[in-house]
């Protein structure tokens, strides 16, 4: 089953993104609306590697490498951006990063060689579900780890409060710049499985709209929470297709009907689906 | 938690939905269209999507082999667009497929249905590489090269006129493909650029002013614009404002009643390539521009007429073919020979592409009307 | 030479005049969202919505054989009255929430309005004629038209009013109390959500008379809310958001700018110099260029 197979492989991809992107929002608090940028970037990258200067090596080999490339684009691109705009609190970060998203797809749009405007095509099949599934799995160790770390705590420190965990010591600009770095690269990474299934890239995927889906998708599962994170993508993937077969006039204005349950449940629970917590309860933080 | 728990009767009833859904789709033969009918360009998914309705209420009206039509929207975007194509294959099961109508998108999920080998024909792709794919793939219009050449010599030879500028919107690749093949072929034939530098817009500009400056300082004698209607109409209306006298040209992006009313009388005297001229004296084509200006109130342009033929074209197939198995519709698909649509008598080339005449259309003060037809 | 140079000097004077006007529509929307984000500050991305509808209005209105002032004032009714609306039943109950959520709400309002307007009104766009008779003047090389002029002075006009209303009126006065600091003008007996409810009309009829106002260059669209919306919140931040005369400022700086990359370099590059100009201007001065400088306190 094709379909479903390609419905799971987008979720799998969205379950790295929503990941990386709740490294910054989630646990370091610091608002990006630029998250598409950096999928870009990362799938963009890998696919210039394999379109044009693949090595001949076998394809899981070569896949290594196009996930190696889109992370260290990407993570690049995160460090470029990170250190100008991470003095940027709140909504002001919110608005640069989206400006350096924008500025990134506007690139990509002007560069003939990577196909402009008409999208990127004859990308090699590299990876499948099982390396995407693969990969979130990686992701989501990764995070619960962290999560758990002296490092990680520093990290979720700032969130709670900058001055205060200035005080206690915590270099707020390195550690924000980590996650900013670290979580522009697993995205990268996700948009390398993303060049590498769908074998085809269009600039119009990387565009505003979609750095708020995945934005949406943290905030649905619970900033900070990575089951919340798993459960948000999956979610946010699933319901607008699920839409499609409820026939008729629903169908039809499906495009309408999905923002309207978005606000009903920011409405009904505004701290989205987990929370901060995690899936069995567990929680690293009281309320603050 | 409430929302969790809750959950799961939610999820089972929808699942029991999609399948009680899938599991009625027995023995019916279905015809798959993908078109934008919300989002960025949604204003050309609307118009094709209207064609293709007329045309199969028109069919089901009419004898022989029946088919169900399954219409999906794909926000003008790219996953949403392989989603449902992979959606109408799995679930629907779809036998064969109207496809995107603009090119990028239909390169998108041309790839899918290759390997699911659905015929698949998309009314308005122009882009060489769509039909390149694979031999499922075909198309109803002509491709970008021919319309190029076509205005290219209908400069040359019906307007004798020898020094043209070329304006290029720089994020569609349509333009940037009919730019090249007809500045091919104008200089190919003796004509020559007014200016070196190469001038280029972006989609949604609505300021055109400082492009113009530049078109008023070289003094060409026609200005060829292969973009669509939107900016063209705004560039038109600007350029005259400014006292710039020359014709424009363009090519079939330019087809819609909405340019006149964006440039008012300050269209007229351009000419452009079409699929087909809505005057036309054919029956068949007054028959169209009567019925679809009966149901939707405007007049058709050639994202419709384009989606009428498709399905058209694909009717023709099904009715021909010895199984409703996809490969035997493909064989015949792929036959369509002096196929008489609206927009002219289609016949399949090796590769797909349809070879068929181009009309050349005179801008009036209220619409386009027929001049001349070009054949291939 | 002599001639190109003097070729350059006027493109740059007609890119400015260009800008001026441009700058002047994208003041009258980022006002708006000014306005709202000062006395909120919540970022409204439904704000460019507004504008559509607004103009959706306006255009029916035309349809209908209405003259041209009736339908600038269905515009900004309609609009105004949408925004008082969609606060309601939306953004108030969300406002306690916390910013995040409040953002994602506003970005599902936007998202319906466009969808829904595609499937209502249809994707085709609509146009709009000027709302004078347009007459030309030249000045050698450069063109100026009467439209570009009465948008510019109508800009003003705004400003004035604005102004006036602000520092000279009773609800003007509640308004910078409200935005100074919520809680403590309610206890000085001023009823904030009215205050709020009438900011949301104020900022969307504005940006309704700036959708009708495109008619001029622009025809009206679903989508035409995102990127307008977009550019004007630029502007805001960049004059400072969340103050009045920045708005206006951020507005000409935006217009101009893009003029004058569009005609002397490319307009592929068009929306990339707002944002880059945005970045600019938050790297050296995070408020905004008339924003105040707000100390963190501990």
């Amino acid at each position: 089953m094709d379909y479903y197979l390609q419905i799971l492989l987008i979720a799998g991809i969205f379950i790295t993104l929503t990941l990386s992107l709740n490294l910054i929002n989630g646990f370091c608090g610091q608002f990006s609306l630029g998250h598409a940028g950096f999928w870009g970037v990362g799938a963009y990258a890998s696919a210039v590697y394999s379109v044009y200067y693949a090595l001949p090596l076998p394809a899981a080999i070569n896949m290594m490498i196009a996930i190696i490339v889109g992370f260290i684009a990407a993570a690049l691109s995160g460090i470029l951006i990170g250190v100008p705009c991470l003095r940027l609190k709140g909504d002001y970060l919110a608005i640069a990063t989206l400006g350096f998203g924008e500025i990134l797809r506007i690139i990509i749009t002007n560069t003939e060689k990577i196909g402009g405007p008409r999208g990127f095509i004859n990308i090699p099949h590299w990876a499948n579900i099982i390396w995407v599934y693969a990969i979130a799995a990686v992701a989501v160790v990764f995070m619960i780890n962290l999560k758990r770390s002296s490092f990680g705590r520093a990290i979720i420190s700032i969130r709670e409060d900058e001055i205060a965990s200035e005080n206690m010591g915590v270099n707020l600009f390195k550690y924000k710049l980590f996650s900013f770095t670290i979580g522009a690269g697993i995205a990268g990474i996700a948009g390398a499985l993303f060049a590498h299934t769908q074998q085809f890239l269009h600039p119009s995927n990387f565009n505003f709209m979609w750095s708020v889906i995945i934005l949406v998708m943290v905030i649905l599962g619970g900033q900070g929470s990575v089951t919340g994170s798993v459960v948000g993508a999956i979610v946010l993937t699933i319901v607008p297709e699920l839409l499609r077969f409820a026939g008729g006039n629903i169908a039809a204005w499906r495009m309408t009907i999905f923002p309207v349950l978005l606000i009903l449940l920011m409405l009904a629970r505004p701290q989205g689906i987990f929370g901060p917590h995690e899936l069995g309860g567990s929680k690293l933080r009281s309320k603050a | 938690m409430k929302l969790l728990n809750q959950s799961p009767k939610l999820w089972a009833c929808l699942l029991s939905l999609v399948l009680s859904q899938s599991l009625m789709s027995a023995e019916v033969l279905k015809v798959g269209v993908v078109s934008p009918i919300t989002g960025a360009t949604a204003t050309f998914g609307q118009e094709n999507v209207n064609g293709i309705k007329l045309a199969y209420e028109k069919l089901k009206k009419a004898g022989g082999k029946k088919f169900e039509l399954v219409i999906e929207d794909d926000k003008s975007d790219a996953i949403e667009s392989t989603n449902a194509t992979r959606k109408l294959i799995n679930i629907d099961k779809i036998s064969a497929m109207i496809g995107e109508p603009t090119s990028s998108l239909a390169l998108a999920s041309a790839p899918i249905v290759q390997e699911a080998k659905i015929p698949f024909i998309t009314p308005t792709a122009t882009n060489i590489k769509v039909t390149q794919v694979g031999d499922y793939i075909s198309r109803a219009c002509f491709t970008d090269d021919f319309q190029g050449v076509v205005m290219a010599k209908f400069a040359v030879n019906t307007l004798k006129k020898k020094k043209g500028l070329i304006l290029i919107e720089n994020t569609s690749d349509y333009s940037k493909g009919l730019a090249k093949s007809f500045s091919d072929e104008f200089l190919k034939l003796g004509g020559k650029l007014a200016s070196t530098e190469e001038l280029t817009y972006v989609a949604k500009d609505t300021d055109f002013q400082s492009l113009l400056r530049k078109v008023k300082r070289a003094n060409p004698e026609f200005i060829f614009v292969p973009g669509y209607y939107v900016e063209v109409g705004l560039i038109i209306k600007q350029a005259r404002a400014l006292g710039i006298t020359a014709p424009f040209m363009g090519g079939d992006g330019w087809d819609s009643p909405k340019l006149f009313e964006i440039a008012g009388a300050a269209v007229k005297g351009s000419y452009i390539s079409n699929h087909f001229a809505p005057d036309d004296k054919d029956p068949i084509v007054q028959n169209f521009v009567k019925e679809y200006t009966k149901i939707y109130g405007v007049k058709p342009g050639g994202f419709a007429a384009l989606g009428y033929d498709s399905v058209g074209i694909m009717n023709a197939a099904i009715q021909k073919a010895k199984s409703n198995k996809s490969s035997d519709i493909n064989a015949e698909l792929v036959k369509t020979k002096n196929y008489q649509g609206v927009t002219g008598l289609i016949t399949f080339d090796k590769d797909r592409n349809p070879k068929k005449a181009a009309v050349v259309l005179e801008a009036m003060e209220t619409g386009f009307v027929f001049h001349t037809k070009v054949n291939p | 030479m002599g001639q190109n140079v003097a070729f350059f000097l006027w493109d740059c004077l007609q890119y400015l005049i260009n800008g001026i006007s441009q700058g002047s529509l994208y003041a009258l929307v980022a006002l708006g969202y000014t306005m709202v984000y000062g006395i909120i500050r919540l970022v409204n991305f439904a704000h460019g919505e507004f504008l559509m509808i607004g103009a959706m209005c306006g255009y029916y209105a035309l349809q209908a054989h209405l003259p041209m002032p009736v339908a600038i004032l269905v515009a900004m009714l309609s609009a105004g009255l949408l925004a008082v609306v969609v606060e309601r039943l939306v953004y108030r109950p969300i406002r306690k929430s916390g910013r995040i959520p409040a953002l994602i709400t506003a970005i599902g309002t936007s998202l319906f309005f466009q969808y829904f307007g595609q499937l209502t009104f249809g994707a085709d766009p609509k146009t709009i004629p000027p709302f004078i008779t347009e007459k030309i003047y030249n000045f050698g090389e450069v063109n100026v038209s009467n439209v570009q002029l009465a948008i510019f002075v109508i800009t003003m006009l705004v400003l004035a009013f604005l102004w006036w209303l602000t520092h000279f009126t009773k609800i003007g006065k509640a308004m910078r109390a409200t935005s100074y600091n919520l809680q403590a003008a309610e206890l000085m007996g001023i009823n904030t959500n009215k205050i709020i409810s009438f900011t949301f009309f104020l900022g969307a009829a504005l940006a309704g008379l700036g959708g009708m106002l495109m008619g001029y260059t622009m025809s009206v669209e679903p989508m035409m809310g995102m990127n307008l919306g977009i550019k004007a919140f630029v502007a805001a931040v960049v004059g400072g958001i969340g103050v009045i005369p920045g708005a206006a400022l951020g507005g000409f700086i935006i217009g101009i700018a893009e003029n004058l990359v569009a005609g002397l370099y490319k307009s592929s590059f068009r929306d990339g110099v707002s944002f880059f100009i945005l970045i600019l201007i938050l790297l050296i001065k995070p408020s905004g260029l008339l924003g105040k400088n707000t100390k963190e306190k501990v």
